[in-house]
């Protein structure tokens, strides 16, 4: 089943286009239970999305006047974005640093973050109340150049763009097409020198995304570093959910991955693991710095203080100081815990600047409702689906078909 | 394929900067002179009687439904209502405060929105473009007053907010709250003159006004203007906003993103080629 991929040489379209339909036919069990949970949440979910666009936003979420962004943009976008970070670390140590021990996850890393661009960013449009002028921004009709969000938005569309061309290569050894392969993994570097850079904007951006909501914010959160934090924490929310993720791949698509990428991937996340605990640590310091300049030694007796102490300690310290004994004693499945631990710590840092820290003093707070909780739910299972579709018909985990040049 | 690649790089290279150097100059100030060249209203809580004629005649001339006759404690303008009036009890005893959007000089709203639907027009409003919106309420997380409202329950929703009568002003020559309000608490003008008739106004009674013109200097200087007998804090105003203008808070960020486009693709690639051999090293590594 996975090898008549391999050999194919398509002579015509007609058979071009009957590989595609083929492969559009759903794969091995159907009764598994993701997706008997899945199926009734993406249909619940799609089905709040079109009372949605009836009746308006308010329909199905509790957003008010005074909380304008909820967890479609707290979570699905700002958070969602900042594990899709993974991506851009990787590829700069494969193809930049030319540690090419990390080879064997760069695709399904890429592949991940392309998928949670297109899913999260995407999920933006249910959020927007008059979607269909999103294109105004985009053809140059009406350009908000001094936004930040403007540039958030054209960073999302280009960094699509690059990691499609970087993940492209995949496709191309999918379809059997030799010569396209060839061209497409020749702009592997620009488009991995374009991404990066495009990342370290639009991860620091959705946190500039915050800095005119001054006084807004609790002050905890808020500084006029949070494009710094953000993207400091970018990179340990990516690499933590390529830990995370990677060690779920290996259970699920076993079948795919070659002896051989079996074993390094422990090395990697032992690897990986070390890379976290510098990044936290610095993250850890650059917070620190901050909250002894501001001088908010005050705050910290009150509720919203308690909630700051438990994020940074409870969910970057210590996560950080098990990455570090995790990494002494080769011990795998406590760097997967920090893994965790991390993951909530970015949540929590995500959701506290967008959604809990703001307009923390009014009497009656946001509280998303189920339907918001559906939705996001149901933009989740989706990318699963397409991930999983993408994993058993690719070559991401598996090793590229043999007429593919080594060397190159 | 070395020189494909390069091309490509040089490609890349040129759309960033576009890119990037489009987006400094725009994020330049409007000019100082044409600041004090803005319309504003000048609103003076010791004269308003708390009628609420403004709230009325706002309504019809903005065909929003009827402001309910339903006093709560402290109202906020919402998606029907542009402007409300309050009533405080002062040690000055009640004291009436007319709220709305505040037409700042530098308007988080318009820096923030990405579609140019929130704009300062060249007289002073700061107006919205439904052709051009697209309801993403970034407006509403910037702006530090709170004006922009956000039609939650529509399939077309609108961001609705005081426009200072745009539409009216095509015709009339002041808007409708300041036409008819029969106390002459409001006053419109040139934002430079009503300063000065504010001024003039304290100075004049000094033990009537509290020394302080709310807007002259807050979020960077306001459209509209107030004076009152009391601090304003105690009418439920926020004093605690910073005196420079919103926006400059994105600027050293927008300003840093042509210099990251520069700098970070030549940093990779310098990285990338002095790696290279580290490569060789690794895949015979690989290879073993
Ligand atoms: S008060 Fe708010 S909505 Fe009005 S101009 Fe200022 S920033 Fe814009
Ligand atoms: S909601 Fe509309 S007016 Fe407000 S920032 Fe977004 S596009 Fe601009
Ligand atoms: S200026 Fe016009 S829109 Fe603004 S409060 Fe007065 S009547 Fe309403």
């Amino acid at each position: 089943m996975k090898n008549n991929t391999q050999t194919l040489n398509l002579p015509n379209d007609q058979s071009t286009w009957r590989f595609l339909l083929s492969e559009m036919k759903p794969r091995g069990k159907f009764l598994t239970p993701f997706n008997i949970i899945s199926i009734p949440i993406i249909l619940l979910g799609l089905g709040l999305i079109i009372i949605r666009f009836i009746k308006g936003i308010g329909s199905i979420t509790n957003l008010t006047q005074d909380t304008p962004w909820g967890l479609w943009i707290g979570f699905d976008v700002v958070t969602g974005v900042a594990f899709a970070g993974g991506a851009y670390v990787i590829t700069f140590m494969v193809y930049i640093l030319n540690l090419k021990n990390y080879h064997s996850i760069v695709r399904v890393t890429v592949l991940n973050g392309f998928l949670a661009y297109v899913f999260y960013a995407g999920a933006l449009l249910l959020d927007l109340g008059r979607p269909w002028h999103v294109i105004n921004p985009v053809i140059g009709n009406s350009f908000g150049t001094s936004s930040v969000l403007f540039l958030v938005a054209w960073h999302f569309l280009l960094y699509m763009v690059a990691e499609l061309i970087e993940f492209s290569p995949a496709i191309a050894e999918w379809l059997g097409a030799k010569r396209a392969r060839k061209i497409l993994s020749g702009m592997t570097l620009a488009a991995v020198i374009f991404g990066i850079t495009l990342s370290t904007l639009h991860q620091s951006g959705l946190g500039a995304l915050f800095l005119m909501a001054k006084g807004k914010i609790h002050p905890l959160w808020y500084s006029e570093f949070i494009p710094i934090m953000f993207f400091v924490s970018s990179t340990f929310a990516g690499l933590s959910m390529v830990i995370f993720e990677g060690s779920i791949s290996h259970k699920v698509f076993s079948d795919q991955i070659s002896e051989k990428n079996h074993h390094a991937q422990n090395g990697i996340i032992h690897k990986l693991s070390k890379i976290c605990a510098g990044a936290m640590f610095a993250y850890f310091f650059l917070q620190l710095l901050v909250f002894i300049h501001e001088q908010h030694w005050g705050l910290l007796t009150t509720g919203m203080g308690y909630w700051y102490l438990l994020e940074m300690i409870g969910f970057v310290l210590i996560p950080m100081i098990l990455f570090i004994i995790s990494y002494r004693t080769f011990n795998i499945t406590l760097t997967r815990v920090a893994a965790v631990m991390t993951m909530i710590g970015v949540i929590l840092n995500r959701l506290n600047v967008a959604v809990i820290g703001f307009k923390w003093e009014m009497a009656i707070r946001y509280v998303p409702s189920w339907m918001e909780f559906i939705v996001t739910l149901a933009v989740i299972f989706t990318e699963i689906w397409i991930f999983r579709w993408v994993i058993t018909r690719m070559p991401v985990l598996r090793d590229s078909p043999s007429w593919v040049n080594k060397n190159e | 394929m070395g020189l494909q690649r390069r091309s490509f790089l040089k490609l890349l290279g040129a759309t960033g900067l576009t890119l990037a150097i489009g987006e400094t100059t725009h994020a330049s100030s409007p000019n100082i002179e044409e600041d004090a060249e803005f319309n504003g209203i000048l609103y003076d809580s010791t004269r308003c009687v708390g009628c609420r004629t403004c709230e009325y005649e706002c309504a019809t001339a903005h065909q929003l439904p009827e402001p309910s006759d339903k006093i709560a404690a402290v109202r906020k303008t919402d998606e029907t209502c542009n402007t409300v009036v309050n009533t405080f009890q002062t040690e000055k005893g009640e004291v009436y405060v007319k709220r709305q959007c505040m037409h700042c000089n530098e308007p988080a709203c318009a820096a923030a929105c990405l579609t140019k639907a929130m704009h300062k027009t060249k007289s002073g409003p700061v107006t919205w473009d439904g052709d051009k919106c697209m309801g993403c309420r970034y407006c509403m997380v910037s702006c530090p007053f709170d004006s922009p409202k956000f039609e939650y329950h529509s399939a077309n929703p609108k961001i609705q907010k005081c426009d200072m009568c745009a539409e009216r002003m095509k015709t009339e020559k002041s808007p409708a709250c300041v036409f008819n309000c029969p106390n002459d608490a409001l006053k419109y003008g040139k934002r430079r003159d009503l300063i000065k008739e504010a001024r003039r106004r304290i100075y004049e009674k000094p033990e009537l006004y509290v020394d302080h013109i709310y807007g002259e200097h807050e979020a960077g200087g306001t459209g509209w203007l107030y004076l009152s007998p009391v601090p304003f804090e105690q009418l439920g105003m926020n004093t605690s906003l910073q005196q420079s203008s919103y926006p400059e808070l994105t600027k050293g960020f927008l300003y840093s993103v042509p210099s990251v486009f520069v700098l970070v693709p030549t940093l990779l690639l310098g990285i990338h080629q002095a790696t290279k051999n580290n490569h060789l090293n690794q895949e015979e590594e690989d290879e073993k």
